[in-house]
């Protein structure tokens, strides 16, 4: 896409999305070319790895935390307290964002430096800073060059990962008068110098956070750049924003968890910086913000925490390894879900966030073939979670996701029941000898799509059933038990 | 009601009951048992897969392989502390020469311009580093504040080969880091990179280009 | 994954489990399966009651149909023989997704107790029969595709493979990609056609790829996807059942 088309996506429009990008050589090359490339470096840095027993201890420390849930956030916001960051709640993405525009306000900011955090994203803070007259900058360099582009970035991890090095090299021509080239050195330096006056001249700096360690009160952010550490050390005021799960109880959990991050993530031993954050400037040093806040958001996980079974969506901790090895996101890529987070987390979790009206094709937007699930770094059931939706979807769950039912159809439960019923009653199964041209016209919906990429398949002229009866004649009755 | 106590009580109040935490073996973090060589190895090899250099040095001489450094780099402006062993030991070796030596330990809102536009690198001492990943770590304090690793277009670390361990774990925990946490902590692989642009690495995006580690033995290193 | 399993010493007899895609579309490879079953001198008992797994209403968060269909199947097995099912995507199902299905039900005990006896077919023949194949056919390339359901909910991604491996004449060639789906997903391929589609034609580029003109699989779901994209492009690369080529080239 050009830098001058805007576009913008929503989860509604999933299928047409998904037939745009289908349709786009350069979205499938992009999105092919990097999530091979990912998926490689991940497998190569984990090779001399116990990685079951990693992951096991992974799940084990996002589940102990999420067992102690309201204790550690408590001791969180206790410990920051007292290391003098001070600490704020929000149920859910506005009154966030009212809160760190009041800090602005208070500051009388006009610029606002940020680092990457998907919560931000989740909140569309950018467009509510913007409207109180508040620059919001991202720096980040994919955030950034998919905010000159006027886009929301397509993975987690990897936000302008949707274009190529032509297609960056425009967007920073026009926006930014940087000349164009091929050159990635000469693009990045050039982006460095464009962002390090905006560091200097920003008021406050908003950041995500990775891990909040109760125990301490720290504040780890995990990344390569640098732009996280400048985001939270050159402003005089740090703002970190974070979902309520990303609490940690020890900080001895940390170690394992940044582990499996970066090797999942991006198939890094390690990342450039690791980050950690326990209070604002101490009487007597020289640099950091004399204020940092922490606005701890809910959008939704509270209630996502109330199910057992949906509670393993916020073991999360934001890798993007379901994407990176999910074979629907690499071939549609990230903007065809029209979610802050796409792939396989983010049709678990967007439901949560967004209701199922909005959001009904996502669940069913995965072939079950169990690939996120198997590369998890906490183990979270992701398949599992996907049909839990999808009987939500239908009516079939516990009702306790906003928009349960909406995909129920009459149509389609009389399908099901159909389905039932013939597969219940094994003589109808068997002495119907037009059986599989009945269930063709029980299918959900028209074979029509699958013909019009495949051969249809053929009926057999004689069934299993039919065929064993006569290979084995004589030898069992009707129910397979052996004739005396 | 205020949103924290919503939030706490809806936590609290949770619908299908309490949970119970299950148990963490750490085993899979800790206890790698290497000797002192095979740390300097993966430390080694691990900093400069990622685009750091490692210069070894004899524990005494180490400012010399300093001044080699700040030559071949061309270093004229040299920000540093000025109380710790590194800092003033690098003061003294270098009072007579021509690099000028910018103070680190003053407040940024007076010489952020020029640490920003005006230094060519930093010098820092580390606390040590970890073998399994070849991370530096750092507690910045008043007299190494934490921009002196990060703003400057050049690091230069000091690190003394007998406190690199196994895995970062181990560090935090022989190290009581949970005792009491500085106002930041920091782990450091390398220089600044990115790879957001088609997935071409590219190094000082933001912080520094490059991360020299001054590897210092207190017995000859073969 | 589920845990390693202890495999049993071979049985006398099994049950079989044709599935309803096999029933319907692929009968020889059910009797192909049950052919290499009792050629190692196993009786096999294919219960004439059986009819589907459940698995399409399942996977469509249809639980309440899906759990009156597996309850009949439940009945099938009375016995305590092995019951080998020749698709890891509905072996997956009864094995992994019975006990969550009937958990808390009146059924529970009798769902675990037949998805401990639960096997995929190449699972079986290779672990439990140990089984030993002499190739008679001609030199021959052939790609695999494991289906996701036994490569992962199975772990059985080396089964057929390694079946594969016992056939003198057969050189195993591995495709770009080879774990990845090929797209069928059952109602994911109808309710996300194109997506579908694209992943389809990339699976069948790749084995194309490879120079092999035959590929085998281990599930019917796959086998009628890859082999469908196949015939409607035109092209010579034929798909069958790892059953009924092991028995083909062996009988």
């Amino acid at each position: 896409m050009s830098a001058s088309e805007v576009q913008t996506f929503t989860p509604r429009e999933f299928h047409r999305q998904a037939h745009d990008a289908l349709g786009n050589p350069q979205i499938r090359a992009n999105f092919r070319k990097a999530m091979d490339g990912l998926m490689a470096k991940r497998r190569d840095v984990f090779s001399d790895w116990d990685l079951e027993t990693l992951r096991e201890l992974g799940a084990n420390i996002r589940l102990r935390a999420l067992a102690k849930l309201p204790d550690l956030l408590e001791r969180l916001e206790a410990n920051c307290q007292a290391n003098g960051i001070q600490v704020h709640w929000a149920e859910n993405g506005d009154e966030a964002c009212r809160i760190i525009r009041g800090i602005c306000e208070r500051h009388g900011a006009k610029a606002v430096i940020k680092g990457k955090s998907m919560v931000s994203e989740e909140m569309h803070l950018n467009a509510h800073l913007e409207a109180a007259g508040i620059e919001a900058l991202e720096s980040d360099l994919g955030e950034y060059l998919v905010q000159l582009n006027e886009q929301t970035p397509s993975h987690i991890i990897m936000p302008a990962i949707h274009l190529n090095t032509d297609e960056i090299s425009d967007i920073m021509h026009t926006r930014t008068g940087t000349e164009r080239t091929r050159d990635v050195d000469t693009m990045t330096a050039a982006a460095r110098a464009q962002l390090r006056e905006r560091f200097m001249a920003a008021d406050v700096g908003v950041s995500g956070v990775n891990f909040a360690v109760a125990e301490t009160g720290t504040l780890c952010l995990v990344e390569n750049e640098g732009n996280g550490r400048m985001t939270t050390a050159v402003p005089p005021v740090h703002i970190a924003v974070t979902g309520i799960e990303k609490v940690v109880e020890h900080l001895s959990d940390v170690p394992p968890l940044y582990a499996l991050l970066t090797r999942s993530a991006t198939g890094q031993h390690v990342t450039t910086y690791l980050n950690m954050i326990s209070s604002p400037r101490k009487p007597g040093e020289h640099d950091g913000p004399n204020e940092v806040h922490l606005v701890l958001v809910d959008s939704g996980r509270s209630s996502i925490y109330q199910d057992d079974e949906l509670l393993d969506t916020l073991r999360c901790i934001r890798c993007g390894a379901c994407m990176n090895h999910c074979p629907v996101y690499t071939r549609v890529g990230g903007h065809t879900y029209g979610t802050t987070y796409p792939g396989p987390i983010g049709s678990i979790l967007m439901p949560h966030m967004m209701g199922l009206e909005a959001t009904k094709d996502l669940p069913t937007a995965s072939s079950l073939c169990g690939a996120c699930g198997e590369v998890c770094p906490v183990k979270i059931p992701i398949p599992d979670l996907l049909v839990r939706l999808r009987r939500e979807s239908v009516g079939e769950g516990r009702g306790n996701v906003p928009g349960a039912g909406v995909k129920r159809s009459k149509k389609e439960v009389a399908v099901w029941k159909g389905f039932q019923w013939l597969a219940t009653h094994p003589r109808g199964w068997r002495s119907s000898t037009a059986i599989a041209g009945k269930l063709q016209a029980l299918m959900p919906s028209k074979l029509g799509p699958w013909t019009e990429y495949r051969t249809a398949p053929k009926p057999a002229k004689v069934s299993l059933h039919a065929l064993v009866k006569r290979h084995q004649a004589g030898k069992f009755d009707e129910d397979g038990e052996e004739r005396s | 009601m205020s949103a924290r106590d919503n939030i706490l009580k809806r936590l609290r109040e949770r619908t299908d009951g309490p949970l119970t935490a299950p148990p963490s073996n750490f085993a899979v973090v800790t206890g790698r048992g290497w000797s002192q060589q095979e740390r300097l190895t993966r430390f080694e090899r691990w900093i400069t897969s990622v685009h750091g250099e490692v210069v070894h040095t004899p524990r005494d001489d180490w400012t010399i392989a300093l001044a080699e450094v700040l030559e071949a780099k061309g270093i004229r402006r040299l920000a540093l502390g000025r109380e710790h062993p590194v800092a003033a030991e690098a003061r003294a070796a270098l009072a007579e020469g021509d690099i000028v030596l910018i103070d680190a330990d003053r407040d940024i809102e007076t010489w952020r311009h020029e640490q920003f536009h005006d230094t060519d690198a930093g010098l820092t001492s580390t606390r040590g580093a970890i073998a399994e990943t070849g991370s530096l770590w750092l507690w910045p304090t008043s007299d190494e504040p934490r921009l002196l690793s990060l703003v400057p277009p050049i690091h230069i670390a000091v690190l003394d080969a007998d406190t690199i361990e196994d895995t970062f774990f181990d560090v935090v925990e022989s190290h009581g880091w949970a005792n009491g946490m500085p106002t930041n902590a920091l782990l450091i692989s390398g220089p600044s990179k990115t790879a957001d642009i088609e997935q071409t690495l590219a190094y000082g995006v933001h912080g520094p280009r490059e991360l020299v580690v001054l590897l210092r033995h207190a017995e000859e290193y073969p | 994954m589920t845990p390693v399993k202890l495999y049993p010493a071979k049985p006398e007899k099994i049950y079989f489990y044709g599935t309803c895609l096999v029933d319907l579309f692929y009968p020889e490879a059910g009797l192909d399966g049950i052919r290499l079953l009792e050629r190692e001198g196993i009786e096999v008992v294919y219960p004439q009651a059986q009819t589907c797994c459940g698995q399409p209403a399942y996977t469509s968060g249809h639980h309440d149909e899906a759990r009156a269909v597996a309850a009949a199947q439940l009945d099938l097995f009375p016995g305590s023989w092995p019951i080998v099912v020749p698709s890891g995507s509905c072996g997956g199902m009864m094995r992994t997704h019975y006990p969550q299905l009937f958990a808390g039900t009146e059924h529970e005990e009798r769902a675990n107790e037949v998805a401990g006896r639960i096997y995929e077919l190449t699972e079986f023949l290779l672990h439990v029969c140990q089984l030993r194949l002499e190739d008679r056919g001609q030199p021959e390339k052939v790609a695999m595709h494991t289906s996701c359901s036994a490569r992962r909910e199975m772990g059985l991604a080396e089964t057929g493979p390694a079946l594969l491996a016992r056939m003198g004449q057969v050189e195993l060639v591995e495709q770009a990609r080879a774990a990845e789906c090929c797209g069928f997903g059952g109602t994911f391929a109808v309710r996300h056609p194109e997506v579908s589609a694209a992943m389809v034609e990339d699976k069948t580029q790749a084995i194309e790829a490879t120079g092999a003109k035959r590929f085998v699989t281990s599930d019917c779901g796959c086998l009628m996807n890859i082999a469908g994209r196949f015939e409607h492009q035109g092209k010579a690369v034929e798909g069958e059942h790892i059953a009924s080529y092991l028995w083909r080239r062996t009988s």
